[in-house]
């Protein structure tokens, strides 16, 4: 194994993940419900009487936050992103995170960050697996094809 | 009832999600590559992320409603089937094909990025096709 020490930021990932925290616990606490990005979502699909209003107010808040994030960041913490996926391969895996998060009733938030702080076994095999063929597929994408 | 607090909850998130580097594929794919050139940056949004969570997950479990008063809806499912882990392996392999997870992907189509709109388009179609899917299989066996 190889440490990529030029793209390593340790601090504004921790920093980052501690903002994640804070947003996931305020969730839990005021809301009452897990901080799950897929399940938001998908209860939108389709919108239910009463459930709905909440989480279009809370997409409204993700989406406002690049705009507000590159007008008040300093300039040294604002890259610009790499997508050096085609549009065949965002298909693909658009339609994989779509079909995968609804049937294993989570995603990386939900699972990844509420799941295991809950220290819940059943979000642990979730994380467990997508780690797992997350790390395969970048592999055998990068060093075996 | 203006849902203020949910707003900032995911305006903060998405902040979060910016910070860390989790909007950008190019780092996620870093990180998954785990047999190359490993950028280990996404286990410290993780490890941050789950530091606070312990101490408020801790805290919503000794409680029976959340601070107004309401329903807390703690996650009751606790069986580990075919269903969670397919669901899971599939969603890994997507989220290693292009480097996007659900919230990073919707805050960068925020952003104005064509890839990101093309990818949510996917996703969403994916999950309703899955729920169209899930209710005619329901409806067979009734």
């Amino acid at each position: 194994m190889n440490i990529d020490w030029t793209h390593f930021t340790p601090w504004s990932s921790l920093s980052g993940g501690i903002i994640l925290g804070v947003a996931s616990a305020l969730f839990i606490l005021i809301n009452g419900r897990v901080l799950g990005i897929s399940g938001i979502l998908g209860g939108l699909l389709p919108p239910k009487s009463g459930d709905t209003f909440w989480r279009i107010a809370f997409l409204a808040g993700m989406f406002a936050a690049p705009w507000i994030f590159n007008a008040l960041a300093p300039s040294e913490l604002i890259t610009t992103p790499q997508i050096d996926a085609d549009t065949v391969l965002l298909i693909i895996a658009g339609l994989l995170v779509g079909i995968g998060t609804r049937y294993g009733s989570g995603c990386t938030s939900g699972h990844g960050v509420c799941g295991l702080s809950r220290m819940s076994p059943r979000s642990l095999v979730a994380t467990v697996s997508f780690m797992a063929s997350g790390f395969l597929t970048v592999y055998l994408a990068r060093h075996l094809f | 009832m203006l849902r203020v607090f949910e707003f900032l909850a995911g305006l903060l998130f998405g902040l979060g999600l910016i910070l860390s580097g989790m909007t950008n594929p190019a780092k996620v794919l870093g990180f998954l590559d785990l047999f190359g050139q490993w950028d280990p940056s996404l286990a410290f949004v993780m490890g941050g992320a789950i530091l606070v969570g312990i101490f408020a997950f801790t805290l919503a479990k000794k409680r029976t409603t959340n601070f107004f008063g309401g329903a807390l809806h703690l996650p009751k499912a606790s069986h580990i089937d075919k269903r969670l882990v397919i669901g899971s392996l599939m969603f890994g392999v997507g989220w290693g094909l292009a480097g996007f997870c659900p919230g990073p992907v919707l805050v960068s189509m925020a952003a104005g990025h064509e890839k990101a709109l093309i990818f949510v388009i996917a996703m969403l179609v994916g999950m309703v096709g899955f729920e169209i899917a899930e209710r005619t299989i329901r409806n067979k066996k009734a």
